[in-house]
């Protein structure tokens, strides 16, 4: 190739000798260029830096950005900031260390041994580093550390804002807490800028929305005297204060829930059917976010984490419970929609229902007669949903379940989200490696056996029954506002799916759980209000089976969970509610009223929300009652 | 079987120039390590660094005890397997600080991006010496050569690691710019990067830019950034003539230093040693790189020169670059100081590099 163009010549040992002097060259520069910058550091300017270095005067002093508040959908405040104060102590300006400790130890009511045992490691030049005595002081114990200041040199108090959450008690699932932030969330690379000591938000919309909820952290570069006074500021960026969070809750409703449920455990939730937004979310027992604020004491954690009724989980997405007969809805939707059963089709119901060798009864023992899809959903028919789950199949069923929400995360914007449980044939045998037996069909069709679900689940489902068959993803978020009231971000009603049913055999289903509670005989005439036409359906859960209880006496913890779901106004629903009292007993008697008396606060509170239904729905009932 | 004269000819200067530089870096990460307290936790630091130079003094003596020449026939099997490595760590890599660089192996926790740096040293070497000419490359044949570098770089941004990207990018320019590239093909390569580069660039908005920087630098923050620079140089010129004393170093002591061990350790030396200290440091790795670079002066077989010179290019690029950061004449990048800072990875890299660098010297007599 070289051949080619009698200007190119391959290279020689004298070639690559040549080029390798040059480099040589270009490294004696660069080096060159190394020793001159040397020379300007440590010789021209080196007294002024010496100087700087001695006196140790150059700080950087972080200043923390006010944390964003969260407030409900009318604007009322959940969590705010508030100024609080900590005592530390540098050792090296103190002079006598243990008299300033001695003195100080007075004030601050904590022994001199303790604070000791402190600054014990602060010696040599860590004695120039302030150690922190004790976090947040009240304010009599600071105006008297302040009063003696002069007399304990090397004292020095920081101001720093804390979460005060306004409603402690209230909503503190859904709100949640901070916490320091740990070294594997240091590590993560989630939160850029922090260091440890720095609060996060560790649960609830304080971890969900941290990143709205945070701003920036400002900074000051400041040389200080021997004093520690500061001379001159060098540099200085300001903390961006972090964002509003405008939740949809409304927290009248959710005072009300809780409230409702005191002395119980258990759930309550409440949504706005046309837009999937939260506006309750109760979790009872509940426990207090403010003991988070400056770290919580072991004891306190310890006491909240071995609380049997288990304070600190989140029952309306962290609960899984069997629905009950509030299952019985979707069984009435896939058999209708299956056509294994029509407007017309009635069942026979003596109190139980024989199969495969064994009575599987009816909640009524003397049994209902004959009845047809409307009546079996007001009545809550067993026998009529076994027949209806025999003719389907668990399979079916399961299909239309999952396809209805359940048995998977809503996407609600909280941690720790429960799946619920849809059973299958697969799946039974995957996870026993046994076949599906058809018995068991029977009881998933009345909600019992492995089924299971979640309180907001079943809210969003009923919800969806309600408002003609719109899916939408639960919104805790409504809105998100700068300090300068500028909307960073605005929640729009999502909507993820229909539910696969006609609206002939929805509205059927709606009559159903009207007459539930506005009918004669329905199921839940307790929950009926004379002003607001509620729908609902009640459900009891079996902890244990029916059979090994029997009619014998049942210990309160196996008692079964009571369910409540219903939507309101009947015809153009405002709110759906799901409640759950564990060992409740009785949806009609223990969750039932709870969701009365959640919607009547409601709507009564919301213009046009005590329209009445319409007519076809209540005539459709009193026509086939 | 051994040719009794490679002991003849081994590098007893270069062995020495090595030593001392290292006896230097330990004394250095003591001090580093034990001025912060708590010191019991600190300290393992230094005895684990003690622990890297006796396997990379194994490492070393494996580099120089086979003929370098094979490297020649292995460069594209050992490239290959860098590679793998490097999409290893950014599949499965360990994260830490917001950036993925480490691959956890057991107990070991390899860098793969140093060992790339190596891997790109001997596919250019082997790529360059088969037909370089005094014309230079043309932009047609240094299409393969780009192609290899840019590889490993951009799978080193996306960890990102910007440092040793850069790194990576500047020795392959080195090497290039050795073998000399055609002019016509340099105008070509040079405008559309110079030329472009700054118009986009100005063109971006302020917070596309914030992103970008933050992108390919996580610890960048755009006041603790200044800060640091501020304190290095602080440290550096309080240290004067003749330097503050060994542990006597108030910087050190009161970590003002970031990365006192290991980005900046050289910060932590000038102010304990003064400009006398700094200055023998400065002389020593001059006299590494010169003499690196005689190793390739005097070796006859364009394979062997190539190889000398990318990897004394990486040394010169990685003192300089250091260095030059610690003073503020640079941008902040996480490149360590040869043979001074502390690190594992990197230490046993320098190790390899300076077994061939052995390796070339004392081969060159011998001709295939």
């Amino acid at each position: 190739m070289p051949d080619m163009n009698r200007y190119i010549k391959s290279v020689d040992t004298d070639w690559y000798k040549q080029r390798v002097i040059a480099m040589m060259m270009f490294v004696l520069v660069a080096f060159v260029a190394l020793v001159v910058r040397l020379v300007y550091l440590q010789v021209v300017m080196g007294e002024d830096y010496y100087r700087l270095s001695m006196n140790n005067s150059i700080r950087l002093q972080t200043v923390d950005p006010p944390r964003g508040l969260i407030l409900d959908r009318n604007g009322t405040k959940l969590a705010e900031n508030r100024p609080s104060f900590d005592v530390s102590f540098t050792p090296k300006d103190a002079g006598d260390v243990l008299k300033v400790l001695a003195e100080l130890s007075s004030h601050l009511k904590v022994a001199p041994e303790d604070l000791q045992q402190k600054v014990k490691h602060s010696r040599g030049l860590a004695a120039f580093r302030p150690v922190l005595l004790k976090q947040d002081i009240g304010r009599d114990t600071l105006a008297g550390v302040e009063a003696r200041k002069i007399d304990m040199p090397g004292v020095s108090v920081q101001v720093r804002l804390r979460r005060n959450y306004l409603h402690g008690l209230n909503a503190s699932h859904v709100i949640g807490y901070l916490g320091e932030i740990s070294l594997d969330e240091l590590k993560s690379g989630d939160h850029p800028g922090l260091k440890s000591g720095d609060y996060v938000g560790k649960f609830g919309v304080e971890r969900t929305y941290e990143r709205f909820l945070r701003g920036n952290p400002g900074g000051r570069q400041v040389e200080v005297n021997a004093n520690g006074q500061i001379m001159r500021v060098l540099r200085t960026v300001s903390p961006k204060p972090g964002n509003n969070v405008h939740l949809t809750l409304d927290l009248e409703l959710q005072e009300l829930a809780e409230r409702l449920l005191d002395g119980v455990a258990g759930a309550a939730v409440a949504i706005d059917p046309t837009t999937g937004f939260i506006l309750a979310l109760a979790s009872s027992p509940t426990f207090n976010q403010n003991a988070f604020a400056s770290g919580i004491a072991s004891a306190t954690w310890e006491t909240l984490i071995t609380n049997p009724y288990r304070p600190m989980e989140n029952k309306a997405i962290q609960g899984e419970y069997p629905p009950g007969s509030t299952f019985k809805i979707v069984t009435a939707l896939a058999g209708l929609e299956e056509k294994v059963i029509d407007e017309n089709t009635t069942f026979e119901c003596t109190g139980a229902l024989h199969f495969a060798g064994r009575d599987y009864r009816c909640w009524k023992k003397e049994g209902h007669g004959r009845v047809d899809v409307r009546r079996a959903l007001a009545e809550s028919c067993d026998v009529f949903f076994y027949r209806v789950g025999q003719r389907l199949g668990v399979d079916r069923l399961a299909w239309y379940a999952k396809s209805f929400g359940l048995g998977a995360r809503t996407g609600v914007a909280l941690d720790q989200e429960s799946r619920g449980l849809i059973p299958s044939s697969t799946w039974k045998k995957k996870r026993f490696g046994v076949p599906w037996q058809d018995g068991e069909t029977l009881s998933i069709s009345i909600g019992q056996g492995y089924v299971l679900a979640t309180p907001l689940q079943m809210a969003m489902f009923v919800g969806a029954v309600g408002n003609g068959g719109i899916r939408h993803r639960p919104a805790i978020l409504n809105r998100v506002e700068s300090m300068e009231g500028e909307v960073v971000f605005q929640a729009v009603p999502q909507e993820i799916a229909r539910l696969p049913v006609s609206a002939r055999n929805l509205k059927m289903v709606q009559q159903g759980i009207w007459a539930a509670v506005n009918g004669d005989r329905g199921t839940a005439r307790r929950v009926h209000l004379s002003d607001i036409e509620v729908s609902g359906k009640t459900g009891t859960s079996q902890v244990v089976g029916r059979k090994d209880v029997g009619d014998n006496y049942v210990p309160p913890h196996l008692l079964p969970h009571a369910w409540f779901v219903c939507y309101a106004p009947a015809a153009a629903p405002r709110i759906a509610v799901a409640v759950v009292v564990e060992n409740g007993e009785h949806g009609s008697s223990a969750a039932g009223p709870i969701s009365r008396e959640m919607v009547k606060r409601y709507l009564r509170r919301l213009p046009g929300g005590q329209k009445v239904a319409s007519e076809d729905i209540r005539v459709a009932y009193a026509g086939n009652g | 079987m051994f040719d009794r004269r490679l002991i003849h000819n081994f590098d007893w200067g270069l062995l020495l120039v090595v030593l001392l530089l290292a006896a230097i870096g330990l004394t250095t990460v003591y001090s580093a390590v034990t001025a912060d307290p708590p010191p019991a936790v600190q300290k393992i630091l230094f005895y684990k660094q003690i622990i890297w130079f006796a396997l990379g003094t194994i490492v070393m003596i494996a580099a120089f005890s086979f003929n370098y020449r094979l490297l020649d026939r292995w460069a594209h099997p050992i490239y290959v397997a860098c590679l793998l490595l490097l999409l290893g760590v950014v599949v499965f890599g360990k994260l830490a600080g917001g950036s993925r660089r480490w691959l956890v192996l057991g107990p070991i926790h390899l860098q793969p991006s140093e060992l790339i740096k190596i891997a790109v040293v001997l596919v250019l070497a082997k790529y360059y010496s088969k037909d370089a000419t005094t014309r230079g490359f043309t932009l047609r044949e240094l299409a393969r050569p780009i192609l290899l570098t840019a590889l490993p770089f951009g799978l080193i941004v996306m960890q990102p690691d910007l440092g040793t990207a850069g790194l990576v990018a500047l020795l392959a320019v080195a090497i290039t710019l050795f073998v000399k590239v055609e002019w016509r093909s340099l105008l070509m390569l040079v405008l559309p990067v110079g030329g472009i580069l700054p118009v986009v660039w100005s063109m971006l908005k302020d917070y596309q830019k914030q992103r970008i920087t933050t992108f390919l630098n996580p610890d960048h923050d755009p006041l603790g950034a200044g800060y640091h620079i501020i304190q290095s140089k602080i440290a550096i010129g309080s240290g004067l003539v003749t330097g503050k004393g060994f542990l006597q170093g108030t910087q050190n002591a009161l970590s003002f230093l970031p990365e006192e061990h290991t980005d900046f350790i050289f910060s932590v030396l000038a102010e304990e040693w003064g400009a006398v200290g700094s200055m023998l440091l400065i002389l020593l790795f001059l006299v590494l790189v010169l003499w690196g670079m005689n190793i390739a002066y005097r070796c006859r077989d364009p394979f062997g020169t190539l190889l000398a010179v990318g990897i004394t290019s990486m040394l010169a690029l990685q003192v300089s670059i250091n260095i030059g950061m610690t003073m503020g004449l640079l941008p902040v990048v996480g490149v360590p100081l040869p043979l001074i800072s502390y690190g594992g990875s990197s230490t046993l890299t320098v190790a390899i590099c300076i077994g061939l660098l052995m390796n070339v010297s004392m081969r060159r007599f011998m001709v295939e």
